[in-house]
């Protein structure tokens, strides 16, 4: 049996004042010592970035690994939507407490307090720090900072770069993180994949990486490992994150023993281009910012469902969601929103060739406001959409029909950051900490430079400071040991893969239509034991039965194939997760727990904790740790939207 | 449709590479270019041949890693789109398309169509930065900035950095990508103290890096994804001349 005792590390006493409390209670590294500790920092979108850079100014020397050529192309760069910030700048009514309300209540109360109280106070500093950057922020006539709403919220905290927020403050933490390889604290490793996780005497102390350029394995020891590696929404094959997205550094953390939380939390976002055909590599998002003037509906009888829309009366139309929720209409968070789309496309009003998407329509919008305004605000968008689609939408509406966008689930780490494994701490959406079962928009942004700015350059002192280390080198059994393991399985790949007959494609789409099908927006007992018998399968043929190019060096098909590999073992997780969890909460909806409306049912006395997976071994089933989640300071209700 | 492909293949940074044609068939005008490209990788891959080695990631125009010379231009023929915004609706049956990587002496070819742009890392590492460590600052509002700054500033700051424009110029300058960052840097009042140390830092960097020099011809503008306006290589070179009268960057 396991021996793993899940300790939060949540600081007793006053919510309000916890975080500054903890912060004057931790240990911490002179400035002379730190320059002797090393710490390893995988990933560069905005949670890595900002810690690496953070931690190099402070004067510890780090190590930045990522994929990508450069790390101004980690996915961050793709979000377009905006950061909350709890600035409170307008009248209406904002505050600390309130963007602590509302993602505690968004994320359908299974989140940490702890954690996200933290979030909402340093919410405020990262727009700061953001601004003395020079990440140019859109401004009123005044010189300040404009805002705009989100869904989910009743004020208007979010801070936006016109469509690109997170291009503008990643670069930001890049620039800065550049700053710190000119000046010799950090040393970047680009196109360098890790592909293990090295413990020695139980600690973290290193990573196994394979260079994507030459194919060479190379080992890079540190006193400590940072993992901000992204979330693993790629295990859907369609979804809106970035090519190259996936699970395998964390999932092969999640081998090397760190507990895996929440799997099957995942997020369906409402507003995106929906699906044409087989040929489709990837999903494109339309910024939930266009709810704040965009009007979704369908027609109220089927038989109208391929009708011009234009030529659709008003009395014809159904605007399910302000309808269905009055007091938030098109605002709604994205898992109801989403779940409404499905509904509506269940009872066959779905519009498109496909049945499969609803209207989203600014014809009131431009009316109103006139169509220079709504350019100003969504041109880029608008151009997008119409070069993909070949539709205009400033004339026809838009169509738009959910698709997977982020993972709340992730490695579990404590209030810390630090995951049960001693030294491996897990930052931005590559852990699981502060967004429940659904994220609100405008939130993972803020939760990843929160992460690598103000919390992690605090906390890693804590752990540094407060544990003692042997001198470790790469020639150390364990860097050995991980190597050889590494080396196995691509030897095993390329074996294999000289043989097989199916592509990486063929089995990845396999999987993600498993996945999107069972473990998507609606899951239920039947399907998804049925899933998990299916991954079994399908897992076992793919070792079987792969082809893969045999080049040694750059060899995408060959890095995709292990990444494919790592999905499906998590996409069994997943299922599993779900299967367990017996309610219905955020974005997890089980069809047997819904009120006769259709809403999500929870059940707080079953289900109020974290699950947290230890890994057992591939097709073995994980064993539960849970954490208890009690909430103090905020009311545990049903979520209402109506 | 059914399309032929003249294609850059080359195994490594140090091999030799050629043009070698391919038959894309059952082309959906639907499909983007790059879908074009996975689905005829599909087949090279069953036939047991090396697919084409290509990047890309956010496939919507923002992560700047796509880059392919199309026909003789950078992210091909549309106006203001990269190489993963385009669309097969674009091109007709029976077409014949060639495919480059980007070809500059700063960007060394790793494989097929994939370069390596770690130049443009290091002109930022030199200066395109403002200092300002993570900790406390003052007051986001504190410091208004005009709305009209603010818009020029992020029209720079929109740069992706693909290499389309180093790729697009005769010379292989990267003068609009250095200037884009020291425009966006210099429209705003937290770029001002660094202001003379950034340009003279970022355009040394640039020479050293094997860039060409910038003789106003223009094409980086019209294989820009983003845009960006050649007035930033103005506004680089009025900033340069400024620099050498400044004590500020006399230090280094
Ligand atoms: C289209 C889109 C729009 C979005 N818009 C918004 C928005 O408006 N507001 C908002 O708050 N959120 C938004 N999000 C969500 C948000 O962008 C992400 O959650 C967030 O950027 C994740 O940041 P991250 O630093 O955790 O990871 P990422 O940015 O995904 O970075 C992961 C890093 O890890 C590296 N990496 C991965 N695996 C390995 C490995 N094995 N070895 C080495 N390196 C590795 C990669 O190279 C990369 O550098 C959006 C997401 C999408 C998809
Ligand atoms: S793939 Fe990101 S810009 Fe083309």
């Amino acid at each position: 049996m396991s021996t793993i005792q899940l300790d939060s590390k949540i600081p007793s006493g006053p919510l309000e004042t916890m975080w500054e409390r903890h912060k004057g209670d931790i240990k911490i590294v002179n400035p002379a010592n730190k320059r002797k500790y090393t710490i390893i920092v995988v990933g560069t979108g905005l949670a890595g970035s900002s810690a690496a850079a953070s931690m190099a100014e402070l004067g510890y020397n780090v190590k930045s690994f990522c994929i990508h050529e450069s790390a101004r192309r980690a996915h961050s760069i793709a979000a377009q939507g905006g950061i909350n910030a709890a600035k409170a700048y307008a009248v209406d009514g904002d505050s600390v407490h309130r963007l602590f309300y509302d993602t505690i209540k968004g994320g359908d109360f299974r989140a940490r307090e702890a954690n996200v109280h933290r979030l909402a106070e340093v919410s405020t500093s990262i727009i700061d720090q953001c601004v003395a950057q020079g990440v140019p922020f859109a401004r009123e006539y005044s010189g300040e900072l404009a805002n705009r709403s989100f869904g989910g919220t009743q004020v208007s905290r979010t801070f936006y770069a016109r469509g690109q927020t997170g291009q503008q403050l990643l670069l930001g933490a890049y620039q800065a993180l550049m700053r710190q390889v000119d000046q010799g604290r950090v040393k970047f490793h680009p196109r360098q994949e890790m592909l293990d996780l090295v413990l020695v005497n139980g600690k973290a102390r290193g990573i196994i990486t394979r260079n994507l350029e030459t194919g060479a394995l190379e080992r890079h020891e540190a006193d400590a490992v940072c993992l901000a590696t992204g979330g693993y929404g790629r295990i859907f094959f369609l979804s809106t994150n970035a090519m190259n997205s996936n699970v395998t550094a964390a999932f092969r953390a999640h081998r090397r023993g760190a507990l895996f939380a929440n799997p099957c939390f995942t997020q369906i976002h409402p507003t995106c281009i929906p699906v044409s055909g087989t040929h489709q590599s990837k999903l494109t998002l339309m910024s939930e910012s266009l709810r704040n003037d965009g009007r979704v509906w369908v027609p109220k009888r089927a038989e109208d469902r391929l009708k011009d829309p234009n030529q659709i009366a008003e009395a014809d139309r159904d605007y399910y969601l302000e309808r269905r929720y009055p007091s938030f209409g098109n605002l709604v968070p994205r898992d109801v929103a989403s779940r409404a789309a499905k509904a509506v496309c269940d009872e066959g009003r779905g519009v498109g060739q496909s049945g499969l998407s609803v209207y989203l329509d600014f014809r009131d919008a431009i009316q109103r406001d006139g169509k220079h305004v709504i350019a100003e605000k969504y041109g880029n968008l608008f151009d997008m959409y119409h070069e993909i689609t070949n539709e205009n939408p400033y004339e026809t509406p838009m169509r738009i029909y959910p698709a997977v966008h982020y993972t709340m689930g992730g490695l579990w780490v404590d209030y810390n950051l630090m995951s049960n494994v001693p030294g491996l701490h897990v930052l931005g959406e590559a852990n699981f900490s502060d967004h429940g079962a659904n994220r609100l928009g405008a939130s993972a942004l803020m939760q990843g430079l929160a992460d690598g700015y103000f919390v992690i350059p605090y906390t890693i002192g804590n752990y540094l400071a407060g544990n003692t280390f042997e001198k470790v080198t790469t020639d150390h059994a364990a860097f050995a040991e991980a190597e050889a393991g590494v080396k196995a399985q691509i030897d095993k790949l390329l074996a294999v893969g000289a043989k097989g007959k199916r592509t990486v494609t063929d089995f990845y789409r396999e999987l993600g239509k498993l996945m999107w099908d069972n473990v998507g927006m609606a899951r239920n007992e039947k399907g998804l034991k049925a899933t998990i018998e299916a991954i079994d399968k399908l897992h076992q043929e793919f070792w079987e039965n792969v082809k893969i190019p045999q080049g040694r060096g750059l060899n995408k098909e060959l890095e995709m194939a292990g990444r494919v590999a790592d999905f499906l073992e998590l996409g069994r997780l997943m299922a599993y997760d779900a299967l367990d969890r017996k309610e219905s909460c955020g974005g997890h909806f089980r069809e047997e727990m819904q009120t006769e409306e259709g809403e999500a049912k929870r059940d707080d006395e079953k289900f109020a904790y974290v699950a947290a997976w230890e890994y057992q071994g591939a097709g073995k089933n994980p064993v539960l740790h849970k954490e208890a989640l009690t909430f103090e300071n905020i009311h545990l209700a049903q979520r209402s939207y109506k | 449709m059914n399309l032929t492909l003249v294609v850059w293949r080359q195994s490594g940074p140090n091999e030799t590479g050629a043009f070698k044609t391919y038959q894309a068939k059952d082309v959906l005008p639907e499909m983007s270019f790059l879908e074009m490209l996975d689905f005829v990788n599909e087949d090279l891959i069953k036939a047991g041949d090396e697919p084409i080695q290509f990047d890309s990631d956010c496939r919507e125009g923002i992560c700047g890693s796509c880059g392919i010379v199309i026909n003789g231009q950078a992210h091909g023929p549309l106006q203001g789109v990269a190489t993963c915004q385009l669309y097969m609706r674009h091109f007709h049956d029976g077409d014949v398309i060639s495919m480059e990587p980007w070809r500059a002496k700063a960007f060394p070819v790793v494989h097929d169509l994939v370069v390596n742009r770690s130049a443009f890392d290091r002109i930022i590492q030199s200066g395109g930065y403002t200092s300002a460590k993570t900790g406390k600052h003052a007051e986001a509002n504190a410091i208004l900035v005009p709305k009209e700054d603010q818009e020029a500033a992020m029209d720079n700051a929109a740069c992706i950095g693909c290499g389309a424009c180093v790729a697009a110029c005769p010379n292989a300058s990267a003068s609009l990508f250095t200037a884009a960052k020291i425009t966006h840097l210099a429209m705003l009042p937290q770029g001002q103290v660094e202001r003379a140390r950034r340009v003279k830092r970022m355009v040394e960097r640039m020479d050293l890096e094997g860039f060409g020099n910038c003789s106003n011809i223009g094409e980086c503008r019209a294989a820009c994804p983003k845009e960006i306006s050649i007035e930033a290589i103005a506004k680089m070179r009025s900033e340069y001349l400024r620099a050498l009268g400044s004590t500020e960057a006399k230090e280094d």
